[in-house]
């Protein structure tokens, strides 16, 4: 059994042909989106804040404010920074928000705003007179990086910027839990709470970007991190930070550097043993033991792994999507018996194939080719010879799905044209339990309806 | 110091019957104002995009791309390659060094691997400030490559969607007559401005068919290079709707004398009168031509009429709010709710002009809210003053409206359903219908609470 996994670099790189990944400020945006209070502010002009917002919308069903400093054409060569400010003051006027975080795009980046110090300027300015809400902000060139590196880079800037004294020392721990999904994040507070242990989970989209019908349009949806939370991350007992492809300098490395809050950097809980990793975390930060509820759940998940593991041995799948959500894919893949034969990421220079051959060492029957900056045409082009019996990514491959034959398993985000993207379960032995259910009865399907007879009984 | 509606904003809102109108329109959208309006970038992109059989290759960094990949079912009858997503996916140092050798090398790559009848290659903001000749790179790889290879100016921050129209049709203007006009009717038309949305253009072209009008090319839904390079040669274009294309049939005009006329295919009053414009346009070309429309009219509103009362009978009463792209729109709206029995007590739209508010004043009733550049907040101010039913919209209003238990009907680019021509009238009748009647809105909280009010109330009677 190798346990080197094959990394080809991507010859004669030109162009992209629908791309597998999205750009950094819509990442910053939806982080921001997490914290109570919050609201995004891109500063750049008004098409990327609409164009994203769109995006977003269409995956959550829910209304997603972004604002924009809508820069023209003269701010685009005298500088943004006077429409950044008027930007913020309405943005104040109308939202009156706790935060705004402000990333910048590459309009902004390219003609070299130097937003930290306008930021500086206008509490100067207008502090005095006005409740200024916090002002976080984060560079976010989309030439530079995907949406998750806008992600993780808010993440951060939160941290860095928020919370910059030590807290008193609290039975409590930092969770920063990658993009996931927003029942994966309801999910993880169950489990703390279970542990016994306060969590501030940094961003928390649980309900701000999956909230219920209401009387009245909110400005800005409840839920979200609390400004609070952040700021006493300094005294929590540890952070657990999900993830096995994040950048060196995180929130939780932060907290760790200048705090000394202990950082256990784990991949996202996906599968059986990755999973675990999580249990221990927190069982090591809160002290106590995994509760029998969760012993269950891990219970069952392995007596659904038995029994259905003929169904799927030995398919072969495709996995493609954020970097680390597919790293846990495979960890979970390899678990059951599934070959990965492609694993790919829009993003580059994220050790993807050290981080899938950490997880799939000893365990997976076969090592994935894994392929970093690829987009769709790439991932056809080899699927071509790899002949894949599944699909397992966002919807954006459903055209190569439904070219090719084969089932496609919705995971991550964007989900466009299914319901239920912010409301599916990724992590834990739950949220595994349900991933299996449905790649088992992917196959199932398929050979239903590919059956002249049917069966009724599986 | 919370307020819905900014004091720079207030000279945007108008309603009916309260004064002359006087809107402020086609300024820039406001910082920090959450504006639902896109870029020029996006305005070019919705024009071209569903030219089928060309290669359109975004220029910029990935996210311009990415966002409008196949976001509306601009349906084609034959090649596809619209519905691709290509980008030079710029990278830092390209945006350092320049972009212009990426951008030609995926030229190069691109077209060898779709061969295309054309390919646009549309400017981004960061092609703007860095300044690459899309003009020389895109004459040298027509050049190479024997195609049109045509730049798209529409660089997001130098306007609204409206100028990347504009950008758009001087993109298109340069294929337009380089193509043979042979085998061309007299009695013929182009149909500028639709982008057949779930196969609309195909409804309207059967219309034209029966009344004896050849259709030379679709401008742009399901379209062809070679259809737009020889559409000189028809004898009339048809603008609908905003005008996204207003701008091509202005230059033609000036260059090759072909005349245009407004339509709107939505509704039946501009439905029908679309049909007879063209009818008296071509009637001393052909003199059976407006027996043949007065026809297929009267067939299509026989089989209609009967049909949209039952809707009518459920939906009287009701009250509409719609916010639309362009302004045009508004006006068939407002004339198809009529239909319905259905009252229209807000438009907005994002690029109205002073005329276009101007007419809505007009056809709207006393009270109704006009509203230039709206906003999430504005939107749903005004969508619980007045109690509205049904909220007409794009994608960014429908969780507006939802959130609040109000039911909606996707008037966007990105509608599943075919709504022109009098078979879309039917259609549009029973989207509203099957939103506006749905049991789901009683458990809405704020309808939810109104009627648990009014069922108190009956007990206590
Ligand atoms: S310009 Fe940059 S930030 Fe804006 S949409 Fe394009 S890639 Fe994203
Ligand atoms: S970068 Fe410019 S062109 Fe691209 S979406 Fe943003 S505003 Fe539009």
């Amino acid at each position: 059994m190798s346990n080197k996994t094959k990394t080809t670099a991507r010859p004669n790189y030109v162009s992209t042909t629908n791309a597998c990944k999205l750009c950094t400020p819509l990442g910053a945006s939806l982080a921001f989106r997490g914290v109570e209070g919050a609201i995004p502010f891109l500063h750049g002009s008004q098409g990327c804040a609409t164009y994203m917002r769109r995006y977003i919308i269409s995956h959550f069903r829910e209304p997603v404010d972004i604002a924009s400093s809508a820069l023209g054409e003269k701010n685009a060569i005298y500088g943004g920074g006077p429409n950044l400010k008027k930007g913020i003051l309405n943005v104040m006027k109308k939202y009156e928000p706790a935060l705004v975080g402000v990333a910048t795009t590459c309009l902004t980046e390219t003609i070299g705003d130097d937003v930290p110090m306008n930021i500086k300027e206008f509490r100067a300015e207008f502090g005095e007179d006005l409740d200024l809400p916090e002002l976080v902000q984060v560079s976010t060139p989309s030439y530079n990086g995907t949406h998750t590196d806008g992600w993780h880079g808010a993440v951060r800037s939160l941290v860095e910027q928020l919370c910059t004294t030590k807290a008193d020392a609290a039975h409590r721990v930092n969770i920063l839990p990658n993009m996931i999904s927003c029942e994966d994040v309801r999910h993880l507070k169950d489990i703390c709470r279970d542990f016994g242990i306060d969590a501030t989970i940094l961003p928390d989209i649980s309900e701000t970007l999956d909230g219920p019908s209401l009387e009245d349009y909110v400005k800005i949806p409840s839920g979200g991190t609390p400004i609070e939370g952040i700021k006493t991350m300094s005294g929590s007992k540890g952070t657990i930070e999900f993830g096995r492809c994040l950048p060196k300098e995180t929130g939780g490395s932060s907290l760790e550097a200048a705090f000394g809050v202990k950082n256990h950097r784990i991949g996202l809980p996906m599968g059986l043993r990755e999973s675990d990793r999580l249990f221990e975390a927190l069982e090591d930060i809160s002290g106590t033991p995994m509760p029998r509820r969760y012993e269950l759940e891990r219970g069952r998940l392995v007596d659904a792994y038995v029994d259905g593991h003929k169904y799927i041995f030995g398919k072969r799948a495709v996995v493609y999507g954020e970097e680390d959500l597919v790293v846990g894919l495979c960890a979970f893949l390899a678990e059951i018996g599934v070959d990965v034969v492609l694993a790919g990421t829009g993003a580059r220079n994220k050790g993807l194939d050290e981080a899938i051959a950490a997880v799939t060492n000893g365990v997976a029957r076969i090592a994935p080719e894994v392929r970093e900056g690829v987009d769709f045409h790439d991932i056809a082009a080899e699927a071509e010879t790899l002949a894949p019996d599944i699909l397992i990514g966002h919807s954006k491959g459903y055209r190569y799905a439904k070219a090719w034959g084969v089932p496609l398993v919705r995971v991550g985000f964007p989900i466009h044209d299914r319901f239920g993207g912010q409301r599916t379960r990724h992590i834990g032995y739950g949220g595994t339990l349900n991933l299996f259910d449905r790649v088992v009865n992917a196959f199932i399907e398929k050979k239903q309806a590919d059956s002249s007879i049917g069966y009724g009984y599986i | 110091m919370s307020t819905t509606i900014l004091e720079e904003r207030k000279d945007q809102i108008h309603r009916t019957g309260e004064g002359a109108i006087d809107i402020a329109c086609n300024r820039e959208s406001l910082a920090g104002a959450v504006s639902q309006r896109a870029c020029v970038f996006c305005g070019s992109r919705v024009v071209l995009y569903p030219i089928a059989d060309a290669l359109h290759l975004v220029h910029g960094p990935i996210g311009c791309a990415v966002y409008t990949w196949d976001i509306r079912g601009s349906l084609s009858s034959g090649p596809e390659i619209h519905r691709l997503s290509f980008s030079t996916d710029l990278q830092e140092t390209d945006v350092i060094f320049g972009g212009e050798k990426k951008l030609e090398a995926a030229l190069d790559e691109l077209i060898d691997r779709h061969d295309p009848e054309a390919a646009f290659v549309y400017s981004t903001c960061i092609v703007g400030l860095i300044g690459d000749d899309l003009e020389a790179v895109c004459r040298k790889m027509s050049e190479k490559k024997g195609i049109p290879v045509l730049p798209v100016m529409s660089e997001g921050f130098k306007g609204s969607k409206r100028a990347g129209y504009e950008a758009a049709c001087n993109a298109m203007f340069r294929l337009i007559g380089t193509g043979s006009t042979e085998d061309i009717s007299p009695v013929s038309v182009n149909i500028f401005g639709d982008f057949n949305l779930a196969g609309e253009i195909w409804i309207i072209r059967e219309y034209f068919e029966k009344m004896g009008v050849q259709v030379v090319a679709n401008v742009t839904g399901d379209g062809r290079v070679n259809d737009i390079a020889r559409c000189h040669g028809a004898g009339l274009n048809l603008v609908q709707c905003s005008g996204a294309t207003l701008h091509l049939a202005q230059l033609m005009e000036d260059k090759f004398g072909i005349p245009f006329e407004r339509v709107s295919y939505l509704g039946i009053e501009d439905m029908a009168d679309s049909l007879y414009k063209v009818a008296d346009f071509f009637k001393d070309k052909d003199p059976g031509i407006v027996e043949r429309t007065q026809k297929l009219v009267k067939e299509e509103l026989e089989k209609l009429i009967p049909e949209l009362a039952r809707y009518r009978r459920d939906l009287e009463g009701k009250k509409v709010a719609m916010y639309v792209g362009g302004s045009f729109k508004a006006f068939s709206l407002v004339k198809a709710f009529r239909h319905l029995g259905m009252q229209v007590v807000l438009v907005g739209s994002q690029t109205g002009t002073k005329e276009d508010y101007a007419e809505l004043a007009q056809i709207t009733d006393p009270g109704t809210v006009i509203i230039d550049d709206a906003n999430p907040l504005e939107l749903s101010h005004f969508i619980k003053e007045l109690d509205v039913d049904v909220f007409v919209g794009g994608v960014k209003e429908r969780p507006i409206a939802f959130k609040l238990g109000v039911g909606f009907c996707d008037h966007n680019h990105e509608r599943k359903e075919a709504l022109e021509g009098f078979k879309g009238m039917l259609n549009f009748a029973r989207e509203i219908h099957s939103s506006a009647m749905s049991p789901v809105w009683q458990f809405a909280p704020r309808r939810a609470s109104r009627i648990a009010a009014a069922k108190k109330e009956a007990v206590n009677e």
